[in-house]
């Protein structure tokens, strides 16, 4: 597998949360706006890019019976570093995915790539792998946002062109199941038309 | 390089490098990221005391105090002094009762007890619905109210407030909220 099939397995043909149906919890949480969405996917990315450096340059000297708890540990210093670095500098994001950052931790993308890929690749494929993964993710939380934004409130990215409530059930949770759903549906059968 | 076996010893020292590691980036990261969060959440609060009380002179979270409720707990209240002259009290009050637990209000209080403005400082109620407390359309038909004179419930309970359609226990709970700062304020003897 070349580094660019590799880069580009995130968007489509491994997307974690349309194919791989990885890491729904905050995906499900988060998505209520596209703005939300895309803040939460761009934190993950940053997790999971340097999750997947630092323990693909350490996957030789980490035994393997530790090497989980010394996953988690690395995975769980980058989410805190981007926790405090949030509530430094963008505040306002913070406010709306404050509770969903220390989540990070127990996605399972994040360990997922580490286990899978990280700690069986060198660190360059490890590191284009993360950013793929990570950019797949923000993707598709994105475009679930919008939707979810454009039905429940009417406006995307904060932008309103239509006036009026929208239909509330899509800001809700079940709105994101069912938005989730449907949009799985069709991944499922553009990848079978394919 | 050969895999490092999984001895005691291996798994002992690779373990604490790690978190050693780790614990010294965080403390680093925490150190300069320290001052920023705490201005951060500063100009939050003063931006919203800003909100709630006339223009004033000088630093209210300086002057803070604090005043019981009749809970047991206590409330923090804000003067807002324009040249040594009190025009008015921003009161940090909240509230148990939303539909998903606490909100955070900060209410302005003239001197004589009348409400000037309230902002929303913390909540998580449901999207759309209760969320719609910290609009203009609900929270300024407070404005220039005196609870000594105004009935702090919602109509349906018998009251003068006109609550949110379909959020009546968020309604609810922010004229409890309100109350709570009012209460607070004339038992403390502030006029």
């Amino acid at each position: 597998m070349n580094q660019l099939q590799n880069f580009t397995k995130g968007f489509f043909k491994e997307n974690p949360i349309l194919v791989l149906v990885l890491g729904t919890c905050p995906t499900l949480a988060t998505t209520s706006s596209a703005i939300n969405g895309i803040g939460m996917g761009l934190a993950t990315t940053f997790v999971l890019i340097g999750s997947n450096v630092v323990i693909s340059m350490l996957a030789k000297i980490i035994p393997d019976k530790v090497r989980i708890p010394a996953f988690i540990v690395v995975i769980a210093s980058f989410v805190t570093i981007i926790d405090l670095l949030m509530q430094a500098y963008v505040p306002s994001l913070y406010e709306k995915l404050g509770i969903f950052i220390p989540l990070i931790v127990v996605n399972c993308i994040v360990l997922g790539r580490a286990e899978a890929f990280a700690c069986k690749n060198t660190v360059l494929s490890s590191l284009i792998d993360g950013v793929g993964m990570g950019l797949g993710f923000a993707m598709a939380l994105g475009i679930l946002g919008s939707i979810r934004e454009l039905i429940g409130s009417g406006s995307i990215f904060g932008y309103k062109f239509i006036s009026g409530d929208g239909i509330l059930v899509f800001i809700l949770a079940p709105g994101a199941f069912i938005a989730l759903g449907y949009l799985i549906a069709l991944i499922n059968r553009i990848r079978k038309a394919n | 390089m050969a895999k490092t076996e999984s001895t005691f010893k291996n798994m002992f020292l690779v373990l604490s490098g790690i978190s050693l590691v780790a614990a010294t980036t965080l403390g680093f990261v925490y150190e300069k990221t320290k001052v920023p969060i705490e201005q951060t959440n500063l100009n939050k609060k003063l931006d919203a005391i800003k909100q709630v009380v006339p223009s004033f002179t000088n630093n209210p979270t300086d002057d803070m105090f604090l005043l019981p409720t009749d809970e047991g707990d206590s409330l923090e209240i804000y003067p807002a002094k324009n040249n040594d002259e009190i025009v008015g009290y921003a009161v940090k009050t909240y509230t148990n009762k939303g539909f998903s637990g606490y909100v955070g209000l900060i209410v302005g209080f003239k001197p004589e007890g009348s409400i000037i403005n309230i902002a929303v400082l913390q909540q998580k109620e449901t999207p759309g619905l209760g969320t719609k407390m910290a609009e203009p359309q609900f929270k300024d038909q407070f404005n220039g109210k005196n609870p000594s004179s105004f009935a702090m419930t919602v109509k349906k309970d018998g009251g003068q407030v006109d609550a949110i359609t379909a959020a009546t226990i968020s309604s609810r709970a922010f004229c409890d909220a309100i109350q709570r700062a009012y209460n607070t304020l004339q038992k403390g003897g502030l006029k």
